[in-house]
């Protein structure tokens, strides 16, 4: 499973007509792995969700080389599902057969399999017929980890994955993703933690709205570069013009 | 035993339990679905609101029941998509655009009803088992065997869609659709049960024992199976009530509903205040 390159063609994301993502242009390569960072309100999930194909694309386009949308897995945020919901981790985890089943087709013989071997990966085995409104929030992240590993997706993206996990489930997660990439998948992840970033993310996007640095990490993240992510203006202005005006 | 057993050997009576015992499988399952997908309350906004629809069926139709069935249909949907329209096209919440729709068509219903000679409001409202004829039978077994089926059908997407809206959409799936047929099997269930249970009671057998359900099981498809066998039971209790006491069957059978509702707050395995006051915490 080699997935595509995905290239970014001078593409412009918009909030109400303001740019979150603004002209960005780049590639990433088959089987990087890529950390995307930059302040809050960077754009940093708008580029991720226009990339699973959840957010439009106002301006540019990105080519995913033929991939669909829905073979490229999101891992959002937490907080984005009702984990009060009364269903088991078991349940859960088999979603990630989805794409193979949809609505009306039968749980595929060998997801079942899978979805117990993916909690095990996870360290959740026994969980099965646990709900997840009984899990705490490190627990909860390992099976929509399990459920991403189901999924068997040539891509994926990871919106600040580690967020609300503890130093062990995040160091046992960040196991899990640097498998993904050494099998080859091409691994997106949105994150704050710059030690993390250096220590295991080959490629960095350091994004502040418009792009500041798309590159190899340690020069991606240079001081200087690190700096212009801080200045750069936050917040959108209500009095600005169109771009191709202004230019 | 006579009490229990007597009123039932009635033709209307009989036809009445059938009845209930058909929307008893189908309302609560997708009574539990409205509470987990936090929207308990619009299933009495759309109660509500096909009471104009029933009304101007029994104007078009002279009193027939599929007409007025069909009327209750149409306004149900009206009332569903109306609120979902104005809810995105003003930018307001969806809850109170359907406030505001269902106030309106309930004033609506009223008025039309009083206006028409022959109609009897408070049968409407609140039901009679004696209204309960073969073509009632029918209709009440019809509406919730579609509304079974349906369900049955579109159940996993459904399920999908109310716990991670989000996922479904990366996945492809769309997320609307279910939504939409959701609506109408609802509308459909509360239809089935107005000629029994009244527009303004046919509600209460889908929601109250599903309310009840999480007190009684864990795990979805418990709560579901606690939910249907809460219903057939406030079936057969209400319907003795209703017999023996003279109540209007409706009243009679939420009352019923509710009680076991209560209980299950009370004393029920899950989530009740014996569970909270006299289990003590474990080791690990």
């Amino acid at each position: 499973m080699i997935p595509p390159p995905i290239v970014l063609h001078d593409l412009t994301c918009v909030h109400d007509r303001h740019p979150a993502v603004h002209h960005l242009s780049g590639r990433f390569a088959p089987g990087s792995l890529t950390a995307i960072v930059g302040p809050n309100g960077a754009g940093k999930t708008t580029l991720l969700r226009a990339l699973a194909g959840l957010h439009p694309v106002h301006d540019g386009r990105i080519d995913r080389g033929g991939l669909a949308p829905d073979r490229i897995a999101l891992l959002a945020q937490v907080g984005t599902l009702d984990r009060s919901f009364p269903v088991s981790c078991r349940d859960v985890v088999a979603l990630g057969a989805w794409a193979r089943m949809g609505a009306f087709r039968r749980l595929p013989a060998d997801a079942a399999a899978r979805t117990d071997a993916a909690l095990q990966e996870v360290g959740l085995a026994g969980f099965e017929r646990r709900l997840i409104g009984t899990l705490s929030a490190g627990q909860f992240q390992r099976v929509l980890f399990a459920r991403l590993a189901v999924q068997d997706a040539p891509v994926l993206l990871l919106d600040e994955p580690f967020n609300a996990v503890d130093a062990r489930t995040a160091a046992e997660l960040m196991a899990l993703v640097r498998l993904w990439h050494q099998q080859g998948r091409t691994v997106i992840a949105v994150t704050h933690d710059l030690d993390l970033v250096v220590r295991e993310f080959p490629e960095t996007l350091l994004l502040a709205r418009a792009p500041v640095a798309w590159g190899p990490t340690a020069r991606a993240l240079s001081a200087e570069h690190r700096l212009r992510a801080r200045l750069a203006a936050e917040a959108w202005s209500d009095a600005a013009v169109p771009c191709r005006d202004a230019a | 035993m006579h009490w229990l057993l007597e009123p039932f050997a009635l033709g209307f009576m009989r036809r009445a339990l059938a009845g209930c015992v058909a929307l008893s499988l189908a309302g609560p399952p997708l009574g539990v679905l409205l509470v987990l997908r936090r929207m308990s309350l619009t299933s009495d906004a759309l109660q509500h609101g096909i009471l104009p629809g029933v009304a101007l069926g029994a104007l078009a139709g002279g009193f027939s029941l599929w007409a007025m069935g069909l009327g209750g249909v149409l306004a149900g949907f009206s009332v569903a998509l109306l609120a979902g329209w104005l809810a995105r096209a003003s930018g307001g919440r969806e809850d109170s655009q359907l406030a505001g729709v269902y106030l309106v068509a309930l004033a609506l219903g009223v008025a039309i009803v009083s206006a028409t000679r022959g109609v009897d409001l408070a049968h409407l409202l609140f039901g009679s088992v004696m209204a309960v004829d073969d073509a009632a039978l029918l209709l009440m077994a019809g509406a919730a065997s579609v509304a079974l089926l349906g369900l049955a059908v579109i159940w996993r997407p459904l399920v999908l869609e109310s716990f991670d809206p989000g996922f479904m959409r990366a996945v492809g799936g769309r997320g609307g659709v279910w939504h939409l047929g959701f609506m109408g099997l609802v509308v459909l269930c509360v239809v089935g049960g107005f000629a029994a249970l009244g527009t303004l009671m046919s509600v209460g057998l889908m929601m109250l024992p599903a309310v009840a359900a999480r007190h009684f099981a864990a795990e979805l498809a418990g709560q579901v199976r606690a939910a249907v066998g809460l219903a057939l039971v406030s079936s057969v209790a209400g319907l003795l009530l209703s017999f023996h006491a003279d109540v209007p069957a409706g009243p009679a059978i939420v009352l019923s509903a509710g009680a076991l509702w209560a209980a299950g707050l009370l004393a029920g395995p899950r989530e009740s205040l014996r569970a909270r006051v006299w289990r003590p915490h474990l080791r690990g």
